[in-house]
């Protein structure tokens, strides 16, 4: 059954938490945007720091990102599900309170304990670091992670628990009775379905990182206690890969809740929705082998498990949630500001990233791929001109005047500065990895310093474009709590 | 490969902008029945669903036809001479191989290992084009099967991060009659 008609909702303020998540989720995103311009300016031997310098940097700016985009995409899936669940607020908040001790255990791992194993802390070299750093760094790091970790798994279990206390079961709050059988109409609603995705993974994906972390720590102080090292680098990218892709299957809720407001469209839980929810559950926690395409003692079958799954993964992303989009936008006499704006070419760097990614996962491509930057170059377009520019549609939503204001000069300049900076850094990142050029290199060979003096242009772009956002955004926080509509209605209907 | 890879990404990537591109111009004028326009257009997705298939279908299956694992690999290639063992072992920071020079046209096989973290293991052409990779990890030996067929000084880099000194994890492997 299918409701063709847009039923208008009430548009909520930001909660305090909500608000506090996002002013820390932009200040971290803007300290490690520009620690990953100064790696870039180091490579294009515009600057000398030095590879110790280059590798801390690099450890911070992959954790902190990691980190908030989760705590971002917390933000956004959490001010929309209370709408439809009772959520814990204290719980909330506590997620946020150990983010910021986890932060901070980082932060003295790496700047005073010179720590700088990576983000991903593959084993053992956290224990092996040539008289690098102690083992209290390293444990310092390991700790921080496992304490944002124990947050999030916080977080999601009260996310659970209000679902299950809502729709009954998972089988439900992922709409199964209308996928499996008659579509009576009364599918959850998009945001919900997302967030029960989200929370099964995410539970899942923490646990086994928690466990590893946890293996590593003990094998620090109790070196006789040893980890295959092969398992040790399953579980890691197995959590690493699926709590990052939750990130954007948490703010791609914003495009889901505030993009229908705009176009005065349903965005509907149909059985082809629901189907590619519950085929995205499965896939997210069964595509991690493509990152072990190159570890031959894999099991081969996981290995090609991993490489059919990149394939099926676009379908999802191209033919429901970005076609979904265009449906939507397509003739609705939208009114484009700076939220709807950077809503829709979100989608668009999701899906677009998407097919790097994919060719990335094809084995015989990553036989000669793998670990070039290749790989940052599809991760930073769906994550930075999809994920990010979800949660700057969702901040600029928030600091809207009222629904007529037009933008500033200076916002759509900012607008098409992120968007077109985007895309020449990481088209100079994805040209790169054509060329064979290692990811996480502090010194580039001669003829590689070109393409990072171009990757650094662009890169300053981003940074310069993503500040207007955020100052834009902090301008206008007291607004941003209230209660008002926001969403400026499409061309052609009654105000 | 990375050539085939870089266009079909770039064809794909502009396609999805075309798109993109296309209904943002088309979003200006209301149509004010949606029903119409939203039939029409789940009439287009099936067809856009079934046009995926029908190309990424055969393209995922051909893509595992030739896959690098197992010591079969490379060999129908090679001239018919047995496989030459080269063992390769990772330290940080420096690789140490049993040979440093090979034959041209005898396919080569790498054993790779590590003797303390990972390390990746990858061969790039003398113009420094990467041509193969396997990961070097504690406790596994992972065997890459590669045939050189141009002579020339090529060059292992290592390809998984390591430490402070990862960037100069590098050795050479002289092939032909240099």
């Amino acid at each position: 059954m299918t409701n063709h008609n847009y039923a208008s909702k009430p548009e909520h303020g930001a909660d305090f938490g909500v608000l506090a998540y996002l002013v820390t989720a932009a200040a971290v995103l803007l300290l490690m945007m520009s620690f990953g311009l100064l790696m870039r300016m180091e490579q294009a031997q515009i600057i000398n720091m030095g590879p110790m310098w280059f590798y801390q940097l690099m450890t911070l700016h992959g954790a902190g990102m990691v980190g908030i985009a989760g705590i971002a995409g917390a933000a956004v899936m959490w001010h929309f599900l209370r709408q439809y669940v009772d959520l814990s607020k204290g719980i909330f908040v506590a997620n946020l309170a150990l983010f910021l001790v986890g932060v901070v255990m980082i932060l003295a791992s790496v700047l005073l304990g010179n720590f700088h194993g990576a983000w991903t802390f593959l084993y053992p070299m956290p224990s092996k670091s040539m008289g690098m750093w102690s083992q209290e760094a390293a444990a310092l790091f390991m700790g921080g992670l496992l304490v944002i970790g124990v947050g999030f798994v916080l977080l999601h279990l009260d996310v659970a628990r209000a679902i299950v206390a809502r729709y009954g079961n998972f089988a439900r709050a992922l709409g199964w009775p209308q996928l499996f059988g008659k579509d009576d109409g009364n599918a959850p609603p998009p945001t919900v379905v997302a967030s029960t995705m989200v929370t099964i993974v995410n539970l899942t994906g923490l646990v086994v990182g928690a466990s590893i972390l946890t293996m590593m720590l003990v094998n620090l102080y109790v070196p006789s206690f040893a980890i295959d090292a092969l398992l040790a680098k399953g579980m890691i990218y197995f959590f690493g890969h699926v709590f990052i892709n939750a990130t954007i299957y948490m703010a791609v809720i914003a495009v889901y809740e505030i993009l229908p407001r705009y176009t005065q469209r349903p965005w509907k839980a149909n059985k082809i929705f629901l189907a590619s929810w519950t085929a995205s559950t499965l896939m997210v926690m069964f595509i991690f082998p493509h990152h072990l395409l190159m570890d031959f003692a894999f099991p081969t079958w996981m290995l090609v498990m991993g490489h059919v799954i990149g394939y099926l993964n676009t379908f999802p992303i191209l033919v429901v949630t970005g076609y979904g989009a265009l449906m939507i936008v397509y003739r609705s006499g939208i009114r484009w500001d700076m939220a709807s704006r950077l809503l829709f070419v979100s989608l668009f760097g999701w899906a677009a990233g998407a097919m790097p990614a994919f060719i990335d996962g094809t084995i015989t491509v990553n036989l000669v791929m793998h670990n070039t930057l290749w790989v940052p170059g599809h991760f930073h377009t769906y994550l930075l001109l999809g994920m990010v520019a979800m949660v700057f549609g969702f901040m600029s939503y928030l600091g809207k005047r009222d629904q007529q204001t037009d933008d500033s000069l200076l916002g759509r300049a900012a607008f098409w500065g992120f968007t077109a900076g985007t895309l020449g850094f990481t088209l100079s990142f994805l040209y790169s990895g054509k060329e064979s050029v290692a990811r996480r290199y502090a010194a580039h060979l001669p003829e590689w310093v070109p393409y990072d003096r171009i990757g650094s242009l662009f890169a300053a772009l981003v940074v310069a474009a993503s500040l207007l956002f955020i100052i834009r955004f902090l301008s206008r926080l007291g607004r941003a709590g209230r209660d008002f509509p926001r969403a400026s209605l499409a061309h052609g209907t009654a105000l | 490969m990375q050539q085939t890879a870089w266009l079909l990404s770039l064809a794909l990537m502009l396609l999805v902008a075309f798109g993109f591109t296309f209904v943002a111009l088309k979003s200006g004028r209301r149509a004010d029945d949606y029903a119409p326009l939203q039939a029409r257009a789940y009439r287009i997705r099936t067809r856009l669903f079934w046009a995926l298939v029908l190309v990424l279908g055969p393209a995922m299956i051909f893509s595992l036809l030739d896959l690098p694992y197992g010591a079969s690999h490379a060999h129908a290639k090679a001239s018919g001479l047995q496989a030459l063992v080269v063992e390769a072992k990772g330290y940080q920071w420096r690789w140490e191989l049993s040979h440093n020079r090979v034959p041209i046209g005898q396919t080569v096989e790498f054993h790779v290992t590590s003797a303390d973290i990972n390390h990746g293991f990858a061969i790039y052409d003398p113009e420094m084009h990467l041509v193969a990779q396997t990961q070097a990890m504690p406790g596994y030996t992972n065997k890459l099967n590669y045939t050189f067929s141009q002579p020339g000084v090529y060059k292992v880099l290592c390809l998984e991060y390591c430490g402070i000194a990862h960037h100069n994890m590098m050795t050479e492997i002289k092939v032909g009659s240099l």
